[in-house]
């Protein structure tokens, strides 16, 4: 299972996320020795049986209980997104029942003719808001941390979209995490020295290239940026 | 692996799934319990933490056979470890919204850590500085990253009792230990391998 060996090369946490736009989750594969699995929460206890690191949950977060639900499957955190959209207060009464340490809030951004705007929906709708002045409503709502994604960069591999990314770190106090667009080990250090994110969360670059995460650590950590040190130890 | 028997005590604290996971993938025989039987035929005692102190030791008050546990960990030696909030209840006072008694096993106090300009709660790895060598630390090298989710931190009176530090806008006590009874600030349920090596050093200590 991909998520055992991420949590093995030493990932400081994962971030799962549900984006099926139906409920269907069962690959219909019986050729990878565990089980298919067709809700997502038995795939979070999964996740957890294996992964002993941080794992952030998101996607069809709507109400309190849903948060709960994913608590008690292993989730140590969740994610919000399209909630904070609605209804900035969803924040606030989630950061009050379980919190601030365990919400995270995402920001999907693309570029418009009028400067970055933020989308909802998995990308799909325009809102009136600002990446930033989302950021900081979701941090003065008691949001823990942030992720800030470019859908313009998401998938591309040619790097992070900077000038998102500074002026979202600049402009909150809490922890953000920068998202789309790696697509070499370099695209971290360069988002590391040209903002003030506190981490970079990628996906593609993670399961297309063998031993990953150590490699990217190690890129960082020869950088001279402050991670764990990159080493594989065996009990 | 072993044949010793591990009791996480089980007092509706939430997430103990994780610990249970790490201690099973450890080859360890591991129960989750908050029955008098079971916890004495344990050879050794984990209390898990999430949340706020005072709220915390009500649910111990409430679920955990006290006297028994007392009666294991004080007069029979048997080996205990806190994490997280399960560290700090081991202070005699807590003061998280409201001063709180603790289990006085390890004289101190729990206070809000005073972290100047740095965010709290404080969450993510920081390393730890190793202040008094211990068997408990077996193997760690340097691989000494930990996982934190916290805000308040314990102040022991007696600094012989704490193992290591954290730095995280100051220092503050990230082992504690006095005899058989541990206690951890970090998550090691969450901190990987080197969790991992901690837990396993704890469950070798008889």
């Amino acid at each position: 299972m991909s998520v055992k060996r991420l949590s093995e090369w030493a990932s400081d946490e994962i971030i799962y996320l549900d984006i099926s736009s139906d409920d269907n989750y069962d690959l219909r594969r019986d050729d990878q020795g565990y089980k298919n699995r067709d809700n997502f929460l038995d795939i979070i206890r999964d996740v957890s049986d294996v992964a002993f690191m941080p794992i952030t949950v998101g996607g069809k977060i709507r109400t309190l209980s849903d948060i709960e639900a994913r608590l008690s499957s292993g989730a140590d955190k969740v994610c919000l997104n399209t909630m904070v959209i609605n209804d900035v207060k969803f924040v606030d009464a989630a950061a009050r029942e379980f919190g601030s340490q365990c919400i995270i809030v995402s920001i999907d951004a693309k570029e418009t003719l009028d400067g970055h705007k933020v989308y909802s929906n998995g990308g799909k709708n325009e809102t009136k808001f600002t990446p930033h002045d989302l950021a900081l409503s979701a941090q003065n709502n008691g949001a823990g941390e942030i992720l800030i994604n470019s859908i313009d960069q998401d998938g591309k591999g040619n790097g992070y979209d900077i000038p998102l990314i500074r002026k979202v770190a600049d402009s909150v106090s809490i922890p953000v995490i920068a998202c789309g667009g790696a697509g070499e080990w370099d695209h971290f250090s360069e988002v590391f020295e040209q903002t003030n994110v506190d981490a970079v969360a990628a996906a593609n670059i993670f399961h297309y290239v063998d031993q990953s995460v150590f490699l990217a650590k190690k890129h960082l950590f020869d950088a001279g940026i402050n991670v764990r040190k990159p080493d594989l130890i065996k009990l | 692996m072993t044949n010793k028997s591990i009791c996480i005590l089980d007092y509706g604290s939430g997430n103990v799934r994780s610990i249970y996971n790490v201690m099973r993938h450890l080859g360890h025989n591991v129960l989750i319990s908050n029955e008098e039987q079971k916890i004495k035929n344990s050879s050794h005692l984990l209390l898990p933490g999430v949340g706020s102190f005072s709220s915390t030791m009500k649910k111990i008050r409430e679920n955990l056979p006290f006297d028994c546990l007392e009666n294991e960990v004080i007069s029979k030696g048997k080996p205990f470890l806190g994490i997280c909030v399960g560290m700090q209840v081991l202070a005699k006072k807590g003061y998280e919204f409201e001063q709180c008694e603790g289990f006085g096993w390890i004289s101190g106090s729990v206070r809000k850590l005073s972290t100047e300009n740095l965010s709290l709660p404080h969450v993510g790895w920081n390393n730890i500085l190793i202040e008094n060598p211990h068997s408990i630390f077996n193997k760690l090298k340097e691989y000494r990253d930990f996982y934190y989710v916290h805000s308040y931190c314990f102040d022991a009176h007696d600094e012989g009792n704490v193992l290591a530090y954290t730095d995280y806008g100051e220092k503050f006590s990230a082992v504690v230990c006095k005899d058989n009874i541990y206690g951890f600030q970090f998550h090691p349920e969450k901190s990987q391998r080197a969790g991992q090596l901690l837990l396993n050093n704890f469950v070798m200590t008889s």
